[in-house]
């Protein structure tokens, strides 16, 4: 009987301010509050508030047979509990139907397993923490940011108490293997690993309103005919990992992202061996069909391979690098408004905005960048990262 | 083809541009005629290179040879006419302080019974004769070039040789190409001189194809002079790197940095937000030198203004620079700043980045659409303008990933590239 896991992931970058050389030392608010409400209004309207109503009612139609999980970062539930109770009650609606698995990830979207292993558990911690506040559910299953995986990481999740993690599919690490099994990363005896299936997925997220696929337009039945042909292959599971956003705000409305949504449980469903069900669900029901060394997949020193866009030129890791190395100056402030700016500031989106690759790359996907130039987004930072500093620097209370 | 300058004698883009165009050209086995006007009268040219209480030496013109390679055959055309016109030189030249040739009026009179020079005396008499007169002598002087040499198609370069060109396309019947590398509206803003702004349009839309340096310019010939979108192809001009690649790193001063700006102290060139940046950088870093390279009609308010703010003392003003000093001034600078107003391309940055130099150039540019490794500022945010200026001089790393970028990027900016384009348009024009 094959599953399909279907995983939401939920985060919005937090925008930082238009902050010059001339703040420095003047203005302490990093982020631009203003434009961040409006996104977060903009995102409720077109995509949270009208995906979570489907969901529920797709959950409540199926009777537990429509099964999802989700991945919301911590920083965007802050946003939800302040700003948008509405959303957070959508979410929370889904959560008591016992239908949908809640993944933990770092708190702030960050990459601090990569600079400070004490910072990645304590904001892993925090994450943890939070959903079982909001949602009444203690975690079993794990997704770094960028869905990003090695050796290390998976023995480390597995030592906190997960039973899963969301993985990228690599096809260095999955070689002829194919990411319908559930694997085990070498070393680990209880954690699994499961592999986003990159084609079946961006068949959603990328091309499902391109008019120039030959499959254009994508419905709910051709998919899900799709998915069923993989019985032939002898795949256990289909795991489709994508953005939220991409119901209403990456594929729009206009698309018929939301019918086809709607239409695709009972299109899946229409099949008696396939079901949906959650990462914790698959894990637990599939032995690993291999173990995969990921020894020094990622490291520090190496970040070129799988974290390029991140990590990859000399101002990401300049900026990334001062920013880490303050944090015995932020811990010994005991500041707590303090150390949740140094975090604020830690989430990669601030990194992937300094990537100088793609223009030269010519794949022709020109990523949205707030900041229109790497080069102008490195300067904001370092700006702020500079005041940010000299703030530390300064006696308590001034 | 014809041009206003050629290298060394340049005191702008334009002769750099038709330096690497031709150059180019040659070395894909054209033959290049190349017309240019050779300026008269030494002693008259005070009243034209206007330089004022700005107690900066005028310099003398070398008078060196051109320039010249295989493929290439310079000729020159006795003229008052001078590349780069500001308006207080029209004005200067409008109170008749040109010293009239006797061919002038024979010009004149001859003018009258020709067609496309009546309509052009006609529109332009608003200031008055001289200057179109001249541009219409010379037109003729020039288009009799013409009628001795054989030849596939005639390339102009920009208004003052456009009446040339048709001249010679109605002598020879050959197909005539314009090169806009600037319009009127890129040097005088809204002030246009209207004359020149009728020579434009009037050979904008009779030539049978039109060359733009940019996108930018393209769409401004869209726009403002009213040309259907296909007859205009974007060739963007590119830098030539031999001159200038056994300079690099040479007497850079590790404490002091010197920022620098390169060009016309003109209108177009927007020297007076470089200097209101320097003024808002030098309150945060004392210790910057500020360079102001070049000359133009802007350049004494700008003087008053670098005193006014009380910035002398960081701020210098070395005139205009000839071929080894702009080498010189390249290698000691940390940063070139290119505030244009309206800069239809601008291959100085890439000159500037052909040494290393991090560039922050205006967006209201053509180089700003081929430069992915640049700082853009808008010309009129001066805070901007300032915070990048001072990102560069306190961020290694940032100058460092820029410069690295930058001689991937510029691998792919040559004059080849641009001489197969402009190929492409011959052919075109010849079918």
């Amino acid at each position: 009987m094959p599953s399909v896991c279907l995983h939401f992931h939920v985060h919005q970058p937090r925008w930082l301010k238009h902050y010059t050389f001339f703040d420095i030392n003047h203005d302490h608010v990093y982020e631009d509050a203003d434009r961040n409400l409006h996104i977060l209004n903009k995102l409720s309207e077109k995509c949270y508030i009208p995906a979570n109503n489907i969901m529920l009612k797709l959950i409540k139609k199926y009777k537990g047979n429509f099964r999802i999980a989700f991945s919301v970062t911590g920083i965007l539930l802050d946003q939800f509990e302040k700003l948008r109770a509405d959303v957070l009650d959508g979410f929370k609606r889904i959560a008591d139907t016992g239908c949908a698995e809640f993944v933990n990830e770092t708190y702030y979207h960050s990459l601090a397993f990569l600079f400070s292993a004490r910072e990645f558990k304590e904001q892993v911690m925090l994450h943890k923490k939070k959903i079982k506040a909001l949602f009444g559910q203690t975690p079993k299953t794990f997704r770094h940011t960028e869905l990003m995986y090695d050796g290390n990481l998976t023995k480390i999740i597995e030592k906190m108490g997960y039973n899963v993690i969301l993985a990228r599919g690599a096809d260095k690490v999955l070689g002829w293997r194919s990411p319908g099994h559930v694997y085990q990363p070498a070393g680990c005896k209880k954690l699994k690993l499961l592999f986003r299936n990159h084609r079946l997925s961006d068949d959603i997220t990328v091309r499902f309103s391109d008019s120039k696929c030959t499959e254009y337009p994508l419905t709910a039945a051709k998919y899900a005919h799709w998915i069923h042909r993989i019985n032939d292959i002898g795949d256990d599971v289909i795991n489709l990992f994508m953005d939220y956003e991409t119901l209403g705000e990456h594929q729009k409305k206009g698309t018929g992202i939301f019918a086809f949504i709607r239409e695709l449980p009972r299109e899946i469903l229409k099949h008696a061996e396939f079901r949906f069900q959650t990462p914790s669900e698959v894990a637990g029901e599939y032995e690993p069909a291999a173990q995969l060394d990921l020894t020094n997949l990622i490291s520090q020193a190496d970040t070129e391979r799988d974290l390029s866009a991140w990590l990859g030129n000399t101002l990401q890791k300049d900026a990334i690098n001062t920013l880490y190395g303050m944090e015995s100056k932020v811990r010994s402030r005991k500041d707590g408004r303090l150390l949740n700016t140094w975090r604020m500031l830690q989430a990669s989106d601030h990194f992937y905005y300094m990537h100088t690759g793609w223009p030269a790359d010519g794949d022709g996907q020109k990523d949205f960048n707030p900041y229109g130039s790497p080069y102008d987004a490195y300067i904001n930072y370092m700006n702020i990262i500079d005041d940010f500093s000299g703030f530390l620097g300064k006696k308590r209370g001034v | 083809m014809f041009g206003w300058e050629f290298p060394p004698h340049v005191s702008g883009g334009l002769g750099t541009a038709c330096f690497g165009i031709t150059k180019a050209l040659a070395g894909l086995g054209h033959k290049i005629i190349f017309a240019i006007p050779k300026v008269l009268g030494d002693a008259g040219q005070s009243h034209v290179e206007f330089i004022s209480a700005s107690e900066v030496p005028i310099k003398k013109k070398h008078r060196k040879e051109f320039k010249v390679f295989k493929g290439l055959d310079i000729r020159l055309i006795d003229s008052y006419l001078k590349p780069y016109l500001s308006k207080s030189q029209y004005e200067s030249l409008l109170r008749g302080r040109v010293v009239k040739l006797p061919a002038h009026e024979k010009a004149r009179s001859e003018m009258r019974e020709e067609t496309w020079e009546s309509v052009i005396l006609e529109i332009s008499a608003h200031y008055g004769p001289n200057l179109v007169a001249e541009v219409v002598r010379y037109a003729k002087v020039a288009g009799t070039i013409a009628e001795s040499q054989s030849f596939d198609v005639i390339h102009a370069h920009d208004w003052m040789t456009i009446l040339a060109g048709l001249y010679a396309r109605e002598v020879s019947k050959k197909p005539l190409v314009l090169h806009i590398h600037s319009l009127e509206f890129d040097r005088s803003g809204e002030h246009i001189n209207r004359d020149i702004f009728f020579i434009e349009r009037y050979g904008i839309v009779s030539a049978d194809h039109i060359i733009a340096v940019s996108h930018y310019t393209k769409n401004m010939i869209v726009s403002r002079y009213g040309v259907d979108p296909d007859k205009i192809s974007v060739v963007h001009n590119a830098v030539s790197r031999t001159e200038a690649s056994n300079i690099y790193h040479v007497g850079k001063s590790t404490d002091k940095k010197i920022v620098l700006f390169l060009g016309r102290i003109t209108f177009q060139k927007g020297p007076d937000y470089f200097v209101e940046a320097a003024a808002k950088v030098l309150k945060k870093l004392p210790e910057v030198t500020f360079v102001m390279a070049g000359a133009g009609d802007m350049m004494p308010r700008m003087i008053e203004r670098v005193a006014e703010l009380g910035i002398g003392k960081n701020f210098h003003f070395t005139g205009f620079l000839h071929g080894t000093e702009v080498e010189q001034i390249f290698t000691m600078s940390d940063l070139y700043v290119m505030p244009s107003v309206s800069e239809p391309f601008g291959i100085s940055p890439l000159e500037a980045m052909i040494y290393d130099i991090p560039v922050i150039i205006s967006r209201q540019s053509g180089v700003a659409e081929i430069l992915n490794h640049a700082l853009k500022v808008d010309f009129w945010d001066v805070d901007d303008i300032a915070n990048k200026i001072i990102a560069i001089l306190r961020y290694p790393v940032l100058v460092a990933e820029i410069v690295e970028k930058t001689r991937d990027e510029l691998r792919s900016i040559r004059w080849e590239y641009a001489a197969e384009k402009i190929v492409e348009v011959y052919e075109r024009v010849l079918h």
